[in-house]
This record gives structure tokens, C-alpha cells and sequence, in this order.
């Protein structure tokens, strides 16, 4: 009986070391990625890296401003699509969301978060750039937008279902009609969590290349409208990490700092604000 | 949660509040639509956008061997071997990580542990997919070739599996970085299905004199099951729609080879590789086909696994998946 039990604890033991192995193996990836990103992406990254354009295949130096200031703009335009319409969609979600046709919606933007971001990218070409018969940064604004909307729309429901209920009551007692204490009670007490969930999906829709190889395209030079071929840091890093040039190969990595540095401060901040808000 | 469950909601006594909260509801209710029109008009556009190679293929699409756009022939199977296979091949790798860390982080580990640990874990889904590929391009491929491959040629060559040159660049290198971006996948959601077993449960098991890796077991695990089988299929449904990670690393030569050294591609990468470049509106609507035929086994999957995680109890924590 005695051994018995020994040999249950010694089981337990093993169990628990691998699962704790597991986790810091799961790790080794995270560290040896970043690391990589750091030590190579340095050595490329200079001020006329961060502000020039590409010089002609084979000529030395040259930088990937237009790509980082396109980034910022398809991504931009897409928060200025997936933001309202996200928030909009969530709101209606937890205060009426209790319907046949919530329950339907919920289930959809389930669904859609899982639809492979190059699909998105096929479906705004067939929806835009087929027609238009050009690719701009608006087409790709409008796929991170869609990839955005799911991410958002049930952050937005979670966190207001957060709020106590007691609040509601509170506002309506006070006479508020139900529309303006959902706007001004609920809405601003649950905004941390929002905020975070808003900023996750961003986050990823920055790193996003597949939806923009066929909508807004690449560009050697700055956009002069959105409604040109822009080009972005991902779709650069692909471009450049897949020519047969090393120069390129190392633009490629100065590239993939800047824009892992963009994302994981975001996503960084973003897992703070939601931390600080219980205390 | 409704507007008649909401007690004190003014009914008749001031007309105008009642428009306006209807109106509210009309007006938030139209973008909750935009999330069923897009998922909806997503599917018929990709139907019609491939009509030309359904009418003219049908099912010889999907099983057709050769793909040959300048000789106007379409066959969609290797593709389809690239990646089912690439994406099993991450599931066996990434499965039982990702199970390991779900249990560590909600059964085993410490507070801090359990914030400092998990954050970084989420840390791994924050990293672009792009930036996985030029790592795994410029530092797993070579890492691959010069010391894991010969390493498994050398003792399990004996299996088919692991024959032929080795060259960094193959099916193996898109399993191990397609296993490292479901990671954080399976085990989000894992721990979200595990955090939903009643703590009554546990406690049962420790009282009976359980220890805590057999309370994990008689008691845990069980409980949890569907939900961690549906959080392996939305770790699968990722890992079939990945795209740039995958095309910088698995060869993008269109073969099926039993070997996990060869070069493969899959129907993602044919379609980001070839999209932009294909001027036969035969070819484009064959690169849409490969596309709808994604969205649809996603979609399917995605459903599977969300009912399957929703049966444990808890609804899902965010949309992220």
C-alpha cells in the first residue's frame, strides 16, 4: 500500500514536469522568432530605412517608408469601417441579442473569425477590385475591415455583459430611456474592455498580408491616393524574404522588427488596460 | 436581456422613448446584418467566381493529379494532400503541447505563473504570420536540414516518412510552423474549456485522496472532452486556411511524395502564389474554386468545433480563434 502511493506521487510528479515542460517548450518558438527579429532586423534598420523609398533593383540603401506610412493608412481606413460597425453589431448583440436573429449573428461571427484571411482576400477582389478594375488601398482596407468585424463585434458583446446589471437598473430609474443608458452607462463601463478588445483585433489585422496580396497590392512608391496600389510592410516582408537578393533578405528583416515591434506594443498595451481595470 | 425583460422600461407613458429605443434597436440590429451579409455574400461570390471550373471539372477538380494552367488542365489533389497533410501533421505535433500547457496554466501552475506564462503563450498569436515564415525560411529551413533530418534519417530512416534528401524546405518545416501559430489556438480555448469544469468536480477527486495529476484525469478531462476535441478543430481550421507562413516554408512544389522531407504546397499557397500573376479567366476561376473549397471546409469545421466547445457549458470568451 505504502509503495502504491509512492509510485501515485512519483506519476504526479512526472505528470506535472511534463506538462511544465510543455509550456516552456511552447515558449522556444516565441524567443528564438523574436530573437531572430531582433539581432538581424537591427542591423538593416536605419533612419533612411525608415524614411526612404526603395532604390532600383541592385542599387544599395533605400528604405521602406511608403510601405510603413501604407500599413498605417489600409489599416486606418479598415478601423474607420470595423470600429463603428464592430462596436454597433456588439451593442445590439448583448441588448438585443436575444433572439432568433442574435443567436444567428453570434454564431456567424463565430464563424467568420474563422474563415482564412486569404478567402476574405479572394472575396473583396471578385466584390471590388474585379470591377473596379484596379487594386487600391480601400479594397484592402475594406478586407482587414471584415476580418476585423467578427473580433470586435463579440468583444464588444462580452464586456458589455460584464457590466452589472444593477447599473442598468440604476439608469433606468433615474428615467434614462433604455437607448441613452446602454450609450452613457453601459457602454462607458464597459469601454476598458472594448478598448482592448478593439486594439487585439488591429493588432492582428496589421500583420495581416494574405488579404492584401490581391487588394491593395504592392507598390515600389508612394501611393498617390488610396485608390492606387499601395504597398504595406507585410506584403513587403513577403516580397523581399521570397527575392533571390540578400540586401533584400535583410530589408526583409529590419521590416519584420517594425512591424512585430508595432504589434506587440499593441497588443501589449492592449492585455494592460485590461488588466488594470478590476483594482 | 430584452427590452420587455428590462424592468421599468417606460411602455406607454412617454411615446417618444419608445421609438427611440426601437430605433436604436433597428439601427444597431442593421450592423449585426453586415456580420451575416458578409460571411453570406462571401459564399456566393466565391461560388460564382468559380462557376467556369465547376462546370467544366465538377468533381474531377478535387480529384484531378495534374495542374497545368498553361495546357488549361485543372486537378486540385495535391494541393489538397498539401494540406490536409501539413495541417495533421500540426495537429500531432501541436495537440499534446497545447494540452500540456492548457493543464499546466489552469490546474497546476502558480498565480503569477499562471499570468506571466500565459501572457506569453498569447504572445505567440500576436506575431504576424508573415514574420513566422521569414523566421522559418531563414532560420527553421536551415536548422531543419543541417541537424533535425539527418538526425531522423539517421534513426527512423527506416520509415518512409522520413526519406529522401533532406532540404530544409518541405512538408516538415510547414507542419512545425503551422503546429507553433495553432499553438496558442488550441490552448486558449482549451483553457477556456477547462476553466468551465465545476470546481465541485476537483474537489471531489482530492477529497476521495486523489492526487492532482489523477484529478486531472478521473475528474477533469472527462468533463472537458468534446470541448477540447472542438478546440483541436478550430486549431485544424486555422492551420488549413494559413497562408504566408506556410508558402515560405513548405517547397511550393505540386507532388504528392510520402516523405515529410519532400516539397509540398498547399491549396492556400497556390492561390497566393499564382492569384495575381494568372490572366486565363479559366485559371482564375480554378484558383477561386481551390478558395471556395477552403471557405467551405472551414466553415464546416468552425461550426463543428464551436458546438462542440459550447456543450461543456461556459460560452466562449471573444471571438478570437
Amino acid at each position: 500500500m505504502r509503495e502504491r502511493v509512492g509510485f501515485r506521487q512519483l506519476v504526479d510528479r512526472v505528470v506535472r514536469g511534463a506538462c511544465l515542460l510543455a509550456t516552456v517548450l511552447a515558449l522556444v518558438p516565441l524567443v528564438s522568432v523574436l530573437g531572430f527579429v531582433v539581432v538581424r532586423g537591427a542591423g538593416g534598420l536605419s533612419l533612411t530605412f525608415l524614411t526612404g523609398v526603395p532604390k532600383p533593383v541592385g542599387e544599395a540603401g533605400g528604405g521602406m517608408a511608403h510601405a510603413l506610412v501604407g500599413s498605417l493608412q489600409i489599416v486606418g481606413l479598415a478601423c474607420l469601417v470595423g470600429i463603428p460597425a464592430g462596436v454597433l453589431a456588439g451593442i445590439h448583440l448583448a441588448e438585443f441579442g436575444a433572439t432568433r436573429f442574435g443567436r444567428f449573428v453570434r454564431f456567424s461571427a463565430d464563424v467568420l473569425a474563422g474563415v482564412p484571411s486569404i478567402t476574405v482576400g479572394l472575396f473583396v477582389y471578385a466584390l471590388v477590385v474585379a470591377r473596379a478594375q484596379r487594386f487600391s488601398a480601400y479594397a484592402g482596407a475594406l478586407a482587414l475591415a471584415i476580418l476585423m468585424l467578427p473580433t470586435i463585434t463579440r468583444a464588444t458583446e462580452e464586456f458589455l455583459r460584464l457590466v452589472p446589471e444593477a447599473l442598468r437598473e440604476a439608469a433606468l430609474g433615474l428615467g434614462l430611456p433604455k437607448w441613452r443608458a446602454t450609450l452613457r452607462v453601459m457602454l462607458r463601463t464597459a469601454l476598458p474592455g472594448i478598448a482592448t478588445g478593439i486594439m487585439l483585433a488591429v493588432a492582428r489585422a496589421m500583420g495581416e498580408s494574405a488579404p492584401l496580396l490581391f487588394t491593395s497590392f504592392n507598390n515600389r512608391g508612394w501611393a498617390r491616393t488610396p485608390n492606387e496600389p499601395t504597398a504595406s510592410l507585410p506584403v513587403n516582408i513577403y516580397t523581399y524574404a521570397t527575392s533571390p537578393y540578400a540586401e533584400w533578405h535583410e530589408q526583409a528583416w529590419a521590416a519584420a522588427l517594425v512591424l512585430v515591434g508595432l504589434v506587440l506594443c499593441m497588443s501589449v498595451a492592449a492585455r494592460l488596460l485590461v488588466r488594470r481595470r478590476p483594482s | 436581456m430584452t427590452v420587455s425583460a428590462a424592468p421599468g422600461t417606460p411602455r406607454s407613458l412617454f411615446g417618444g422613448r419608445r421609438t427611440g429605443d426601437r430605433l436604436f434597436s433597428r439601427l444597431t440590429g442593421c450592423f449585426a446584418l453586415l456580420v451575416l451579409l458578409a460571411i453570406s455574400s462571401m459564399a456566393l461570390e466565391m461560388t460564382r467566381a468559380s462557376a467556369p471550373t465547376l462546370l467544366a471539372f465538377g468533381a474531377k477538380f478535387a480529384l484531378g493529379t495534374v495542374w497545368d494552367p498553361l495546357h488549361r488542365v485543372f486537378g486540385a489533389l495535391p494541393f489538397v494532400w498539401g494540406t490536409v497533410v501539413s495541417s495533421l501533421l500540426a495537429l500531432v505535433i501541436a495537440v499534446p503541447v497545447s494540452l500540456g500547457v492548457a493543464v499546466y496554466l489552469s490546474e497546476l501552475a502558480s498565480a503569477w505563473q499562471r499570468d506571466v506564462l500565459g501572457f506569453l503563450v498569447e504572445m505567440l498569436a500576436a506575431v504576424p504570420s508573415v514574420v513566422y515564415g521569414l523566421w522559418g525560411a531563414f532560420a527553421l529551413a536551415p536548422w531543419l536540414r543541417a541537424s533535425l533530418e539527418p538526425w531522423l534519417a539517421r534513426w527512423f530512416g527506416f520509415l518512409p516518412l522520413f526519406q529522401g534528401t533532406n532540404q530544409g524546405f518541405g512538408m516538415l518545416a510547414g507542419g512545425i510552423v503551422l503546429s507553433i501559430m495553432i499553438l496558442p489556438t488550441i490552448s486558449s480555448v482549451s483553457r477556456e474549456v477547462l476553466r468551465a469544469v465545476p470546481a465541485s468536480l476537483r474537489e471531489g477527486a482530492l477529497a476521495l485522496g486523489a492526487t492532482r495529476t489523477e484529478m486531472v484525469r478521473v475528474a477533469v478531462l472527462p468533463y472537458a472532452r468534446s470541448g477540447l476535441v472542438g478546440a483541436a478543430l478550430l486549431g485544424l481550421g486555422r492551420a488549413l486556411g494559413e497562408t504566408m507562413a506556410i508558402t515560405m516554408v513548405i517547397g511550393n512544389r505540386a507532388e504528392i511524395s510520402s516523405s515529410l522531407f519532400a516539397p509540398s504546397y498547399t491549396m492556400a499557397s497556390v492561390i497566393a502564389n499564382e492569384f495575381t500573376e494568372a490572366s486565363d479567366p479559366l485559371h482564375l476561376a480554378a484558383l477561386a474554386e481551390l478558395g471556395l473549397l477552403l471557405f467551405l471546409l472551414t466553415v464546416a469545421l468552425n461550426i463543428v468545433a464551436r458546438l462542440l466547445v459550447a456543450r461543456v457549458g461556459r460560452p466562449l470568451g471573444g471571438a478570437r480563434a
